[in-house]
């Protein structure tokens, strides 16, 4: 069912575009293999979204549909994204910001979700 | 308690001081109280469930308007109702919905259908209908995952990374399909998080990790693919108690999405008790704020919960019905769709009889996990608390699983296997860790490490070695590829690869899904791969033959073949006077003429498979004891093997009809004994010793001397059966089964007695 292991055979790869079955003990020998061999790559999520919402749950699709955004940005941006949404750390104006940027860069889900909370922060008193 | 008090007759009486005295008096009982939300099911502050939707939206949920929504009822409204089912299950009647919960004929898809579209306090209502037994029911139909399993805590108070090692080995050994560690200082984190990767590696495949720490820290060992899930995530029931833990429900998205965009499994963590504790419950039932809670992880996108009180369980256990809040709390995740960690992760009780009372219903029922966190470390070591049952309660827990026939994810480990794979745990992490240059550890260390019960019998060790291995991996950015790389050139290739087919897993995803685990062959088992079928008896999960004769071996079970190989460690020859391996012709026992004879008459096995007494003594020491006590009162003995029963009475009464004086000893090899008369009925007799274990040989040589004493028509001294306050059935009665199985073996309708020779036995 997977794309790991579905009849359709298509390859899993990661984020560096090797593919799966290439991350062997050889590889590593060889010191081909880094981090970003070990990353998930976005299409993979895209179909276990897609998967998630056939089996009742569009929450967890949205949420792998995120993900598979946020596979675009490197670990010290998404750690400050989290940041800034923390209780009392952005003012509105700079929540809308980082949403615009996110937009701008073609994540809009994570946008939306920014942009969202900039607005409830607001009425409740949630921001900086 | 004042002097006046006492003297005025205020002091409790004996029966209540005893009562008071007991562990369980130890705990705290609060009074219910709804305004401080010290209250499991339903308070009077609760919400009225209720919806109103305009145009697509929520305008008015559980009686809050929109312009009143606080961040929690902001984010539920818009993300985690489903609309087009909401009106349907909220004109639900709250009995019928419980009704179509616990009936076998309504599927758990229908539930899962008509819970998206219930609110919290819909949800609440519901569930405060269930009676426990149809809790166990609903869990049983509404769990995600069709195969149940188990999680286990993983730390000590060293953050020794040898003994972490030895002890993920040990748990990936005993079942365990997710390790959680964490530690006492922060700064170790990445040692134990490698420690245990290492350890787990040793044991089995497809175990998953967890390094519980902070948020930030905790989500960068996962990106560097040293931890492969996270669940301490924390929601919070009021929107005060979650800011106050510094985050809100989209920075709690978010941070699930930043999770599943490293390829991490994750789930959040709720529970009663938590805004309790904050005092920030604003009066409502803890049922309902953790419905909340529950709401909110399904619609932040999570994919399960950790809940059933875990910190606070202790807190609902204080009030009345507080263990069905906690239950209710499992079921409500599993009705929304998502994976239940159930809590029975802390320890809430002194009392035995009490926290095996919080945890049991779940075990029966069966959950994705049954623990979040079982200790599979002492409670001392347990660096997250106690937990509720804890390596000192592994046995229980595999006799409880054997007890009812239920999978409740462990087996039973034989002990020299263990020590392998602790020591096999513990070279590999000092060689992953000496060829990162990380620590050096000893010969002694790795010994010290593979036969340590907990870290009290490490010795002395060098905690800060552990500081700086952990430091060296953060700065230098060990990653999983550098200790599969470690591993495979110190030449522990087989475990390397099963690192590296574990990490590959993170690149398919398919442990994303809900419930996921992996099985010891590396396959996924979730709610899309294995979904749970349960639809009434003869259907849904039941254990492989191969499994359910995992769960009935434990180690402590015996057959009839092993008492033999026992008993026959106390063989004599000096008994084995039968016609099987005997040294002499068979000696026909025959009536005595001396009025002062007592003949002792022992049981068919006697010197044939039967040598030991359930006391201990050996039967020659027994019948030397009797003997002894025959010839202080003037009599002899005479030693008869009756071969045509195994009864006692019988053999006690046919002893007396051969005894010159009329009386005679029965003796059953297991060591119960009785003194008969010739002309007394077989069931009656003058004195028994029927409690085998606890006889001693000051009893035995007293029931000679008794003996005696009826033979010459004296007074006896009866002597009391010894008592005992143990669980002395539960003890014997396997070996009496198998003893009278071995003497029954050996009777032979028509058999003549036959006289044994009683040289040696004084």
């Amino acid at each position: 069912m997977s794309p790991a292991t579905g009849e359709g055979g298509s390859g899993v790869r990661a984020l560096s575009g090797r593919p799966v079955e290439e991350l062997t003990l050889e590889a590593v020998r060889r010191g081909e293999i880094g981090l970003e061999d070990l990353r998930i790559h976005p299409e993979t999520l895209e179909w276990q979204a897609s998967v998630a919402e056939h089996h009742a749950n569009p929450q967890l699709a949205e949420n792998l549909r995120r993900a598979a955004e946020l596979t675009r940005l490197d670990d010290g941006e998404v750690l400050a994204i989290y940041a800034a949404l923390r209780p009392g750390r952005a003012t509105p104006a700079e929540l809308n910001a980082l949403a615009d940027t996110l937009a701008g860069r073609g994540l809009p889900r994570c946008a939306a979700l920014v942009a969202e909370a900039a607005e409830v922060y607001a009425r409740r008193g949630l921001s900086a | 308690m004042t002097a006046e008090h006492s003297a005025a007759g205020g002091r409790p009486v004996g029966r209540v001081r005893f009562m008071d005295a007991q562990r369980v008096n130890l705990d705290g009982f609060a009074v219910e109280d709804a305004g401080l939300g010290l209250v499991a099911m339903r308070s009077p502050h609760d919400p009225e469930p209720g919806l109103a939707i305009r145009g697509g939206r929520v305008t008015e949920l559980d009686g809050v308007p929109e312009d009143r929504f606080d961040s929690l009822d902001s984010y539920i409204a818009r993300h985690g109702l489903d609309l087009a089912v909401a009106e349907e299950a909220m004109r639900l009647p709250d009995v019928e919905f419980a009704r179509r919960l616990v009936s076998p004929d309504v599927p758990r898809s229908e539930i899962v259908r008509l819970t998206a579209g219930a609110t919290p306090a819909k949800l609440a209502r519901v569930l405060a209908l269930l009676r426990p037994a149809e809790l166990c029911q609903a869990m049983t139909k509404m769990r995600a995952r069709r195969t149940p399993s188990n999680q286990a805590h993983v730390t000590n108070r060293l953050d020794d990374p040898l003994l972490l090692a030895a002890d993920a080995a040990t748990a990936a050994a005993f079942g365990f399909r997710e390790l959680e560690t964490t530690v006492p200082v922060l700064a170790d984190a990445p040692s134990n998080a490698v420690a245990c990767l290492i350890g787990a590696a040793a044991a089995a495949q497809g175990v998953l990790i967890q390094c519980s720490v902070e948020e930030a820290l905790e989500l960068e060992l996962g990106m560097r693919g040293l931890t492969s899930y996270a669940e301490t995530i924390s929601l919070y029931g009021t929107e005060q108690v979650f800011t106050d833990g510094d985050d809100t429900p989209w920075s709690k998205a978010f941070l699930t999405s930043a999770y599943a965009s490293r390829g991490m499994k994750m789930r959040v963590s709720s529970g009663a008790g938590a805004e309790v504790l904050m005092a920030g419950a604003e009066g409502k039932s803890m049922l309902y704020l953790e419905s909340r809670c529950v709401a909110l992880a399904r619609a932040i996108g999570a994919q399960g919960v950790q809940n059933g009180g875990i910190d606070g369980a202790s807190v609902a256990a204080a009030v009345p019905s507080g263990l069905r809040e906690l239950m209710s709390e499992n079921l409500m995740v599993m009705m929304r769709n998502l994976e239940s960690c159930s809590g029975n992760d802390a320890l809430m009780s002194e009392s035995d009889m009490r926290r095996t009372s919080r945890t049991l219903p779940i075990v029966l029922a069966g959950s994705d996990f049954m623990f979040s966190g079982f200790g599979s470390i002492q409670r001392y070591d347990n660096m997250f608390g106690p937990s509720n049952f804890n390596a000192e309660d592994i046995d229980d827990f595999l006799a409880m699983q054997r007890d009812w026939g239920v999978d409740g994810g462990l087996r039973t480990v034989p002990a020299d296997r263990i020590a392998e794979l602790r020591r096999e745990a513990a070279q590999l992490c000092r060689a992953v860790y000496q060829h990162l240059g990380l620590a050096d550890f000893t010969d002694d260390q790795v010994e010290r490490a593979v036969d340590a019960a907990g870290s009290k019998d490490l010795g002395e060790t060098d905690t800060l070695a552990v500081v700086s291995a952990a430091q060296a991996i953060r700065d230098g950015g060990i990653t999983v590829v550098d200790v599969v790389a470690a591993l495979d050139e110190t030449g522990y290739e087989a475990a390397a690869d099963r690192i590296l087919a574990m990490t590959a897993q993170r690149l398919a995803g398919d442990y994303l899904q809900t419930s996921a685990i992996f099985d010891e062959q590396l396959r996924v088992l979730s709610l899309i791969t294995d979904p749970n079928d349960y639809a009434g008896p003869g259907t849904g999960f039941e254990p492989s033959p191969e499994r359910q004769a995992e769960i009935d071996a434990i180690r402590q079970a015996r057959g009839v073949e092993d008492l033999r190989a026992e008993q026959a460690t106390a063989a004599e020859p000096l008994l084995a006077a039968g016609p099987v391996g005997a040294p002499g012709p068979v000696r026909v026992a025959v009536p005595g003429q001396d009025p002062r004879e007592v003949v002792i008459g022992v049981s068919p096995a006697v010197g044939r498979d039967v040598w030991r007494c359930l006391s201990g003594l050996t039967v020659p020491e027994v019948l030397a004891e009797l003997l002894a006590g025959l010839e202080e009162e003037g009599c002899t003995g005479r030693v008869v093997r009756f071969n045509d029963t195994v009864d006692l009475g019988r053999i006690g009464l046919a002893a007396a009809r051969l005894a010159g004086s009329g009386i005679g000893i029965g003796l059953q090899g297991k060591g119960t004994a009785l003194i008969h008369r010739r002309d007394l009925a077989p069931l009656a007799n003058l004195e028994l010793y029927s409690v085998a274990p606890a006889v001693t040989p000051e009893l035995y040589r007293l029931l000679g001397a008794n003996a005696a004493r009826h033979a010459k028509g004296g007074t006896p001294d009866p002597a009391r059966n010894p008592y005992t306050d143990e669980a002395i059935e539960a003890r014997y009665h396997t070996k009496v089964i198998a003893l009278m199985a071995l003497e029954r073996a050996w009777v032979k309708p028509g058999a003549p007695p036959e006289e044994l020779p009683l040289d040696g036995l004084r």
